[in-house]
């Protein structure tokens, strides 16, 4: 009854689905089966390519949401720096990569287990939010999503003291993996 | 038009599979991969709920911008450490790397 009354509006009316829906859909199952190759690939390295492609899937999200600063973000720092940066790691940790033996530990199953529990979960805890289903407002023509943005960012009215604290800890977080990964003599 | 529930199945899906990833891999890089697709499941989240909530309210990429940071800082740590750790131990396997066990 509950999930009848969720697709109504979806498939009720028979019509055909519309260019951003396809393009919604053909974007989801290349970047869940990117993910998918992520967790279960054998040889490391074509994890981390994978994941690249799985980044840049959730960067065609953002356009589709009229997020466009967020999907160049996405691809700069995501893909251009955080991609990179585990290329890096798995090349300097090449030894360990030949393949052999098992890619999961003994207890994968329960890992399984316990990623589908949590995807049941969060999906039976969405169904039952009345605001599931709600389509988007038009998005206004003219709309300044980066200026907007901008203004949140540096304004002392809005986010200027979570911006400036994530910016302490970056430079933190750089400054110790310095440390933690500097050779004593 | 895409429904809101589009984007949040999608992102609990992609949620549960980094999610899996990091419980499942032997490898410690692998565990910084699926947590890697965990905070983009939850970034999406974030920039769905501003699309489809009150525009003019920039919080939800606001935090979506702060968890880009986040991911870039711990990426860094962790990679340190688990370079750090193959160069004393010779091993990324989470298993192997066992110090603190007694």
């Amino acid at each position: 009854m509950h999930c009848e009354l969720r697709k109504e509006p979806q498939f009720g009316k028979r019509n055909p689905m519309t260019a951003q829906q396809i393009i919604f859909l053909a974007v989801a199952l290349a970047t869940l089966g990117s993910a998918l190759m992520v967790v279960t690939t054998r040889n490391i390295l074509h994890a981390a390519l994978w994941l690249v492609s799985a980044l840049f899937g959730v960067a065609a999200l953002y356009a589709l949401l009229n997020a466009s600063f967020l999907a160049v973000v996405q691809v700069v720092i995501y893909i251009g720096a955080i991609a990179i940066l585990f290329i890096f790691a798995v090349m300097l940790t090449r030894r360990d990569l030949r393949d052999q033996g098992p890619q999961m530990n003994r207890n994968w199953w329960g890992g399984a287990l316990i990623a589908l529990l949590t995807f049941a979960g969060l999906f039976s805890l969405l169904q039952s939010w009345s605001g599931f289903s709600k389509s988007a407002a038009d998005f206004p023509s003219g709309f300044d999503t980066v200026g907007r943005l901008g203004d949140a960012l540096i304004s002392p009215n809005a986010y200027v003291l979570p911006f400036e604290v994530a910016s302490v800890l970056l430079l933190a977080a750089l400054v110790g993996a310095v440390y933690v990964a500097f050779t004593r003599k | 038009m895409i429904p809101l529930s589009w984007y949040l199945i999608l992102s609990a899906a992609l949620f549960s599979i980094g999610l899996f990833g990091v419980l499942a891999r032997r490898n410690a890089i692998a565990i910084l991969l699926g947590v890697e697709l965990m905070l983009n499941a939850v970034n999406v989240n974030l920039a769905a709920f501003w699309r489809y909530g009150d525009i003019n309210q920039m919080a939800g990429q606001v935090f979506a911008i702060i968890v880009f940071a986040v991911a870039a800082a711990e990426v860094a740590v962790g990679l340190a450490l688990v370079i750090s750790v193959y160069r004393r131990r010779n091993t990324i396997i989470a298993d192997e790397i066992d110090m603190l066990k007694w």
